[in-house]
């Protein structure tokens, strides 16, 4: 542009410079550390991997740095079947919990879009609400409940629903109770979104050209709302597939998801390239589904203009 | 601005320079041309109306002087000094927005002394010329309310206001009435023509809305896909348009087209007509014969030797309370619009659909454009 | 088609806020509970929060995570709001695809891998682990959650108040300081309550990068429920909603203060 002054440049620099350079050092560069301990190998020394790149050593030590990575650790994830299943689980946990998070996030948010306007705010604050609330404590408050002389066992003893005590918790079941509980308001919050934008004249439109009102929801409103309803289930399925706490307090001890692998091989056997090598190796997984994210992201914001 | 300042000195011309003069310029925004080599004068004193359809450049044309845009190229002189290199905020001419851009944190007090503030006028002489503001735009009292207790027409007043407490040297008004409905709208253009009189300030306003342009302007740029197609008086647009582009965006027009034979007679498939009045066309040149519609007369009857007359059948007719639109379908299956007043006060027009009638006018009635 | 009439969705509503609230519920009445046992209601007692207060241990943990999130919040919320004008405001410019892909990959990406990520980096440069890599690790987390919000307020904006006041002569900076910065002002304190929250729940990224002496609540919550349910635990997650409930209320509370006081400014100038 003519008749910039310099001065007004040079603060636009500084606005992208200054977090431009921290999310280089701390989150770009911690990145090509990860991948550079996933090609070491495991020592008995502080930190506990070899080789470590010495910068004093120059172009010779660089190349004796080189020459000793391997693919070690690589090997071992696609050879044990440990790692394997992990991954498996983990992407079924989160597969199955984003279609339960869908089918019970849907109603809810076209309930909340459907309520009378001054409703609303007031509605969507309450599902807001419990999200300020520490993740931890909703995952424990579950515990107060699934625990063997818990409350939903007490309930349904009392009712004579069941004789004797059920396990709920260290399953499958208290790990998909734990997600959706904490994962609903990721779910509805994109989807209200998309569904309060909608014109209440489309509906009164495809109602006056005779459709009826179920044949207007699948013909009109779920294809108007895709974009809200892929949104909230990637915003849950990518984070949900690396997920520790929940399964970790909820969850059994026969088959690990790949989050608490990864933190059972860095925290308990102390194998930092093999944790490492997870940690690429879930990155490389979820690369697809977290670029998909954020074009919709994009459009997302970009349409509002 | 030493180069500038000389120029000002310089005794071009005999005529007062003007004040604002746009040299050559272009603005390209990508690929799109917005505003092509463009040269335009504005005069001291007038209020002066950019008109033409929506994307045809003026508020781009509008917001370069204000500075909000640079031109890729040209010149924008303002009393002779070129004024592209000085920023927005630099620059003693002032917007009202289209949407009024009024600060919704400040108060109406605040908002039209916002420009003061900026300089660093006395706090005494701040609160003296808002409430002088004020009572020009009729709205003493209401200085402490806030913004989103005003309605439209107030809220446009703001505007104005805050666009003026600064005495620019030009202000510039981007559709100003745009969010009015058309009562309100009427009014306040007759306030603003009024105002500008008061006030003798330099207005350019630019509307996409042509009666408001007629009304309300001293002069008009007629614009279309970023270039000038005529700039004159409003009557002068209206009855000498410069082109069929001109002709049709202006008004209702009906096209004749034909050639110009020796005599200054238009030989057209509706036969010979009679044409007075210069244009720069040759004999055996195409040209149109453009033709308002309020200067044909109908008649049952053949008319006289004297004037140009075809004969059609009414197809259409549109009652319009005033007058009345006539729709007439011609030999050549053309159809030509004629206006009627409605005489009558019994709501009854004076003729009926399918009816045979006669059209003429004089041969001063009509222009002959070329392109 | 009527609003808000059909059965279905209130009971659509009604069943999910219960989902929503009822756990939460359950855990803040048995804080009250003198029994140690969930299933046995033993009457209302405060003794587990009496507990809580000779806990040491819990109450340095708060400390450290409350000034760990006011730190990382403060710093995100500079960073964040930055990054959304440049996002939004400097069109494009180069290495802008990879600057949004770096603002917006913290969203998604797994704690695991953050946390992880982020203490090799710690480890290879040699730093001491504690409170500062926790709130700096916190602020990388954070800050894009403030962009987020940031970023859609800004696109919401009106450009033509900016250009107005600069019509008016305000400088750019200067516009940007009265006028744009008050207007988003209410996304910005927005986004520091969220990642002041973010920083004060997160576990998984601060057991990665903390180190001696700097144990963060829910690090200490986290060891302390891995062994069972508590009533001391009960009663800190009690304390910690009602904070968060206040300050939901006050922050409402100041966003309408702050619109009734600019009233009353409003008429005192007129005076």
């Amino acid at each position: 542009m003519r008749g910039e002054p310099q001065g007004r440049k040079w603060s636009r620099r500084a606005v992208v410079l200054l977090p431009c350079v921290w999310l280089v050092v701390f989150f770009l560069t911690p990145f090509v550390i990860v991948l550079k301990i996933s090609l070491s190998q495991t020592a008995l020394a502080q930190p506990p991997y070899s080789p470590v790149f010495d910068l004093s050593a120059g172009w010779a030590g660089f190349l004796d740095f080189a020459r000793q990575l391997s693919l070690e650790s690589f090997r071992l994830l696609f050879t044990d079947l440990i790692y394997l299943l992990s991954y498996l689980k983990s992407l079924q946990v989160a597969a199955i919990s984003t279609l339960i998070l869908v089918l019970v996030g849907y109603p809810f948010a076209y309930g909340i879009a459907r309520a009378p306007r001054g409703w609303q705010p007031l509605l969507v604050m309450a599902v807001v609400l419990p999200f300020w609330t520490s993740f931890l404590i909703r995952v424990y408050a579950w515990i107060n409940i699934l625990q063997r002389d818990g409350l939903l066992n007490d309930v349904l003893m009392r009712l004579h629903i069941v004789d004797v005590p059920l396990i709920w918790l260290s399953s499958d079941t208290a790990i998909y109770i734990g997600i959706v509980y904490s994962y609903l308001p990721f779910m509805v919050l994109p989807l209200y979104a998309a569904l309060e934008k909608m014109d209440e004249s489309l509906l009164e439109a495809a109602a006056d050209l005779g459709c009826p009102r179920w044949k207007t929801f699948w013909l009109v409103v779920v294809p108007l709302s895709l974009s809200g309803a892929a949104a909230g289930a990637l915003l849950c399925f990518i984070p949900i597939v690396g997920e520790f706490v929940i399964p970790d307090l909820l969850g059994g001890s026969e088959t690990l998801m790949i989050g608490q692998t990864l933190w059972t091989e860095f925290f308990a056997n102390r194998d930092w390239p093999v944790a490492s090598a997870i940690a690429i190796t879930l990155l490389a997984l979820l690369l697809v589904p977290m670029l998909f994210y954020e074009r919709l992201q994009q459009r997302s914001l970009e349409g509002g203009r | 601005m030493a180069d500038g300042g000389q120029a000002a000195q310089e005794p071009v011309s005999i005529e007062k320079p003007p004040l604002v003069r746009f040299e050559a310029v272009t603005k390209r925004f990508g690929s799109v041309v917005a505003v092509e080599t463009l040269s335009l004068d504005i005069k001291h004193g007038e209020f002066f109306a950019l008109l033409g359809p929506s994307g045809c450049g003026k508020t781009t044309l509008l917001r370069t002087l204000a500075g909000f845009e640079a031109p890729t190229q040209g010149r924008i002189l303002l009393d002779g000094e070129d004024i592209v290199p000085v920023q927005p905020h630099r620059r003693p001419v002032n917007m009202m927005f289209q949407s009024y851009a009024l600060f919704p944190h400040l108060s109406v007090e605040g908002n039209i002394g916002f420009g003061l503030r900026q300089e660093n006028v006395a706090r005494a002489e701040i609160a003296d010329r808002i409430a002088e503001m004020l009572v020009l735009v009729r709205l003493q009292g209401f200085g402490g309310r806030r913004i989103d207790q005003l309605s439209g027409g107030q809220r446009q007043r703001v505007a104005l206001a805050r666009a003026l407490i600064k005495r620019p040297r030009v202000l510039l008004l981007d559709e100003p009435l745009a969010a009015l409905d058309k009562k309100l709208r009427a009014e306040t253009q007759f306030e603003l023509m009024e105002l500008q009189r008061k006030l003798g300030t330099t207005f350019v306003i630019v509307t996409h809305d042509q009666e408001e342009a007629m009304i309300i302007a001293d002069r008009i740029a007629v614009m279309d896909r970023g270039r000038l197609m005529q700039v004159a008086a409003p009557a002068e647009i209206y009855e000498r348009p410069n082109s069929r582009w001109v002709a049709g965006f202006i008004g209702e027009t009906t096209m004749i087209e034909g050639r110009l034979g020796s005599d200054s007679n238009i030989e057209s498939v509706l036969g010979r007509m009679r044409v007075a009045g210069s244009s720069n066309a040759r004999s055996g040149d195409k040209v149109w014969l453009a033709l308002r519609p309020e200067k044909i007369s109908m008649t049952a009857e053949r008319p006289n030797e004297g004037l140009n007359a075809v004969a059609g059948t009414v197809s259409e007719i549109g009652y319009r309370g005033d007058m009345s639109v006539y729709k007439i379908l011609l030999s050549d299956r053309s159809v030509m619009k004629v206006a009627l007043t409605n005489v009558s006060a019994r709501g009854e027009t004076p003729f009926s659909l399918h009816d045979l009638v006669w059209l003429s006018w004089p041969p001063e009635a009509g222009v002959v454009l070329t392109e | 088609m009527r609003r808000g009439a059909s059965l279905f969705n209130i009971v659509s509503i009604a069943i999910g806020l219960a989902f929503l609230y009822l756990p939460i519920s359950i855990l803040v009445i048995y804080s009250f509970n003198a029994s140690r046992l969930v299933t046995v209601w033993a009457g209302w007692s405060l003794i587990w929060y009496r507990e809580l207060l000779n806990d040491t241990a819990i109450l340095q943990a708060a400390w450290i995570s409350l000034r760990v999130a006011a730190l990382s919040a403060t710093a995100a919320t500079i960073l964040g709001t930055l990054a959304a004008v440049a996002l939004v405001r400097l069109g494009s410019f180069r290495g802008r695809l990879l600057f949004s892909g770096m603002v917006y990959a913290p969203l998604v990406m797994p704690e695991v891998i953050t946390g992880l990520s982020l203490l090799l980096l710690f480890v290879a440069f040699n730093v001491d682990r504690g409170f500062w890599t926790i709130a700096i690790a916190h602020t990388t987390l954070t800050m894009c959650f403030v962009t987020v919000i940031v970023q859609s307020r800004l696109i919401g904006f009106d450009r033509s108040l900016e250009e107005a006041a600069m019509d008016l002569g305000c400088p750019p900076l200067k516009t940007f300081l009265t006028i744009t910065l008050p207007l988003i002002a209410p996304a910005i304190a927005a986004g520091w309550m969220l990642a002041f929250t973010l920083s004060l729940d997160d576990l998984v990224i601060a057991s990665f990068t903390t180190g001696p002496g700097a144990t963060t609540l829910p690090i200490r919550i986290y060891s302390e429920v891995r062994l069972g349910v508590k009533p001391e635990i009960n009663a800190v997650c009690t304390i910690m909603i009602a904070v968060v409930a206040a300050g939901t209320v006050v922050a409402s509370l100041i966003t309408k203060g702050g619109a009734a006081r600019r009233q009353r400014e409003a008429l005192g100038a007129q005076v």
